[in-house]
């Protein structure tokens, strides 16, 4: 069966980058997390808490609530709600499903948002209990979490294409020098190519600067019509297209591919530009390979040549390809599921052009991407939007 | 290659004993048809039976055709290793105190990529053998092998953490006298134990096969009379912090089942010294052997009890002592779970009629004592932990997985 082109997502736009500023270890709750980034929300848009009719949660340490229990929490009565368990895919699908809840008018304003707590011992429980397959099949395999499942694609990855350590690291020292801008960033030093390649070895070949630093933090920005942004006199930005797969190319033994593959010439289509036009990108790091990994799929340069364009590219805010410009979760940190909103919201500022210290000069169009969760031996979801300031 | 590993040098009596952890033990209730299958030795995976898909990890539908007729069948074995990674900072304390830790993703020749641990021979783009073993939280884990041979191949690390290899290890077999403890003791030797102690009751009653026994190096007559429970402690406060492996020879065969018997001297005979002797023993050496599950090269490892496979199925002409037997199961299934902290395995041998003189009756085929000998060093050296014993237990095995109930009567003459 033939699938259906999507009806476009005219007139819909976000609003209110919201970060709430990291910290390594946190004795809040994840809950306290999410609260302060609803009061960041209503609080940046000028409206109140009230005014938001549509919700969608995603955090990986709130548990026993889901979104409903916070409605009750934060005294928010709304007709439209969402628990978005996808981890790094979580704000690509949030915005997606937001997306289309306010353009049917089941919903006027949506608050998207993610947040999670990180006490000593919470990185190592989400491990344990990451998902069923993990606890049968991966986890009592040396317990190495992501770092592990990681190095088996890395290795595979870097073996089929050539690809060196060494053009990997390019794209976390970028991020580096685009973090020691960004005030939030957990990562204060500068990090050299040297300090990349000889970091502590984690898990072969992942080594200490590959690997995000879990901490605590919230994300969020609001989804809208347009119409309701200009009544609220809020800056807004426009959601040109957006795309989101899962379980895709099940048959590859080892995955050397994301979804984003099977669906990107339709991410591009629908918003009218090709790669060549958008002003920076923002994808999902949670490990620098699976960022080259995007830029092959999401079609800045064909499979396999990933290294020739990160060595050919300079990746920071003022090169000819700005990537991750907050200095994404490799050098901000990795909030939980925040992690997925990162570089969601490092966009949506971006095209907003209240990106501060980090702003890309002139950046109108952008996009953002998302990927997560390593149920067995592979990243099952995967996403991307593009957004487009009010200039265009 | 690997390198041999060495004989452990005497423990330092002011060095703490490291205590033993378990690596990850979670699983899904459908993951545990794994568990079964590495307890026997088996490689078992999921399949279709609608379009004959391989899976794994353990599903509820079938991946391809979302039939539910997925079943756990014997599968080919042999796969490619794709990846493999060196997991240096595990997040777990068993890894942790392994690390670094070698793991894969192998592609199966029969369709599914699995998760393994990796023996250190194994290489990148080769073949590999794959099996199931219990890691030492007891639960099943998918074990990668090179295809061929490799020298030293069973000193792998992380093999020998699958496993209860006898070689540099101190055992204890219960009883000497029988002739299945003097075989198994034989075996032992041959596969590298360091120390056998051998129990025997009342020593100074001469036996069979006694002068052989005392000739050898590394072998030591101990008295033991498992029935009586101040001779096992007293033997434990001897020797118990050196016993490794024990192996539960115990032997007390009567025939006979209810009504051509008179009283319960007989039935009492077998309880004290099948199942009382059991707990006697359990008592006095298991809380060490426990303690000492992570202590070294040559730390305590396994509890083998050599059963008659009519602890599993009464068989009335041996009914008082099929039902000796199967208390002896039952209460194996405790220890098991209380050495289990320890990493301890609890292996389980079950046999047909042996070949010995209270069964002089009885047709062939018999179980010779040196089969049911080998069949304990194999079981040590596999990991296994369930092990069928000769013709008549594997046949009893097959027929009570079809049918029990037809086992009973076809039993009962």
């Amino acid at each position: 069966m033939q699938s259906s082109t999507r009806t476009p997502y005219e007139g819909i736009v976000m609003a209110a980058p919201v970060t709430i500023p990291y910290v390594r270890y946190s004795i809040e709750s994840a809950q306290w997390w999410i609260g302060r980034a609803l009061g960041a929300l209503v609080a940046q848009a000028g409206i109140r808490s009230s005014d938001i009719d549509g919700l969608s949660v995603s955090s990986f340490t709130m548990a026993p609530d889901s979104a409903i229990g916070l409605t009750q929490h934060f005294g928010l009565c709304v007709r439209w709600l969402d628990t978005i368990p996808l981890g790094g895919a979580s704000a690509v699908a949030a915005l997606r499903r937001a997306a289309r809840a306010v353009q049917a008018r089941d919903v006027d304003i949506v608050a998207c948002v993610a947040g999670d707590t990180n006490h000593v011992d919470s990185f190592r429980h989400t491990l344990e209990n990451f998902s069923r397959f993990n606890q049968d099949a991966v986890y009592p395999y040396g317990a190495g979490g992501a770092n592990a499942s990681f190095a088996l694609i890395a290795r595979h990855y870097m073996r089929t294409y050539g690809v060196k350590r060494e053009d990997i690291g390019r794209i976390a020292v970028a991020q580096r020098a685009n973090a020691l801008r960004n005030p939030n960033a957990l990562m204060k030093a500068p990090l050299t190519l040297e300090q990349y390649l000889s970091a502590r070895p984690i898990s072969d070949p992942i080594r200490l600067f590959d690997c995000v630093m879990p901490c605590a933090g919230a994300e969020a920005f609001l989804v809208m019509r347009e119409e309701t942004a200009a009544a609220l006199k809020l800056p807004a930005a426009k959601l040109l297209s957006t795309i989101e797969r899962h379980n895709a190319f099940g048959d590859d033994p080892v995955q050397l591919r994301g979804g984003w593959a099977m669906d990107t010439d339709e991410l591009y289509a629908m918003a009218g530009v090709n790669p060549g036009h958008l002003d920076f990108v923002q994808t999902y790091d949670d490990y620098p390979v699976i960022s080259m990994m995007q830029f092959e799929d999401l079609g800045f340069c064909k499979k396999g040549e990933g290294a020739e364009f990160v060595r050919s590219h300079d990746l920071t805010i003022d090169g000819n390809f700005p990537h991750n410009t907050s200095g994404g979760q490799l050098s901000v940190g990795q909030a939980g599921a925040g992690g997925a909103y990162l570089g969601m919201v490092e966009a949506l500022r971006q095209v907003l052009g209240t990106a501060g210290l980090t702003q890309v000069k002139n950046a109108s169009l952008g996009l953002a991407s998302g990927f997560g969760m390593i149920n067995y031996d592979r990243g099952l979801a995967s996403g991307a939007a593009i957004l487009a300031g009010p200039s265009r | 290659m690997i390198d041999p590993i060495k004989p452990p040098r005497r423990k330092n009596p002011l060095v703490r004993t490291r205590l033993p952890t378990s690596p990850p033990k979670a699983r899904s209730r459908t993951s545990h048809a794994f568990t079964r299958a590495a307890a026997e030795g088996r490689f078992v995976l999921q399949r279709c039976g609608a379009c004959g898909t391989y899976c794994y990890p353990a599903r509820e539908a079938c991946p391809s055709c979302l039939s539910s007729t997925l079943v756990f069948v014997d599968a080919p074995r042999r796969g490619t290793l794709h990846s493999e990674t060196t997991v240096r900072v595990p997040s777990d304390v068993y890894f942790r105190e392994r690390a670094p830790w070698r793991v894969g993703l192998v592609k199966m020749e029969c369709g599914p990529v699995i998760v393994a641990h990796l023996h250190a021979d194994c290489e990148e783009g080769a073949g590999v053998k794959m099996s199931f073993q219990l890691d030492r939280s007891g639960q099943a884990v998918a074990f990668a092998s090179p295809e061929k041979e490799t020298p030293n191949m069973a000193d792998d690390r992380q093999w020998r953490e699958m496993t209860a290899d006898p070689k540099f290890r101190r055992v204890l077999v219960s009883n000497g006298r029988s002739a299945v403890g003097q075989e198994t003791v034989a075996a032992l030797k041959s596969a590298g134990a360091k120390t056998i102690f051998v129990g025997v009751a009342e020593p100074w009653r001469p036996f069979a096969g006694e002068k052989l026994l005392r000739a050898q190096e590394g072998i030591e007559i101990v008295p033991l009379d498992v029935a009586d429970e101040k001779s096992v402690t007293d033997l434990a406060a001897d020797i118990g912090g050196k016993v490794e492996i024990l192996v539960n020879t115990t032997e007390y065969i009567r025939s006979g089942g209810l009504l051509d018997r008179r009283g319960t001297s007989v039935a009492r005979d077998e309880i004290d010294q099948a199942y009382l002797g059991f707990i006697n023993l359990a008592q006095a050496f298991g809380p060490g052997m426990r303690m000492r599950g992570a202590d070294g090269v040559n730390n305590s490892i396994a509890w083998v009890n050599v059963l008659s496979v009519y602890a599993l199925v009464n068989w009335p002409a041996f009914g008082a002592y099929s039902a000796s037997q199967a208390a002896c199961l039952s209460l194996s299934h405790s220890l098991r779970a209380e050495l289990r902290p320890g990493g301890v395995k609890v292996i389980n041998l079950f046999t047909g009629p042996i070949d010995v003189e209270w069964f002089q009756t009885l047709p062939s085929p018999k179980v010779a004592p040196r089969v049911v000998a080998t069949a304990v060093v194999s079981a040590l050296q596999n990991g296994l932990e369930e092990v069928y014993v000769g013709d008549v237990a594997e046949e009893v095995r097959q027929r009570l997985a079809a049918n029990p109930k037809a086992v009973e009567r076809e039993l009962g003459g």
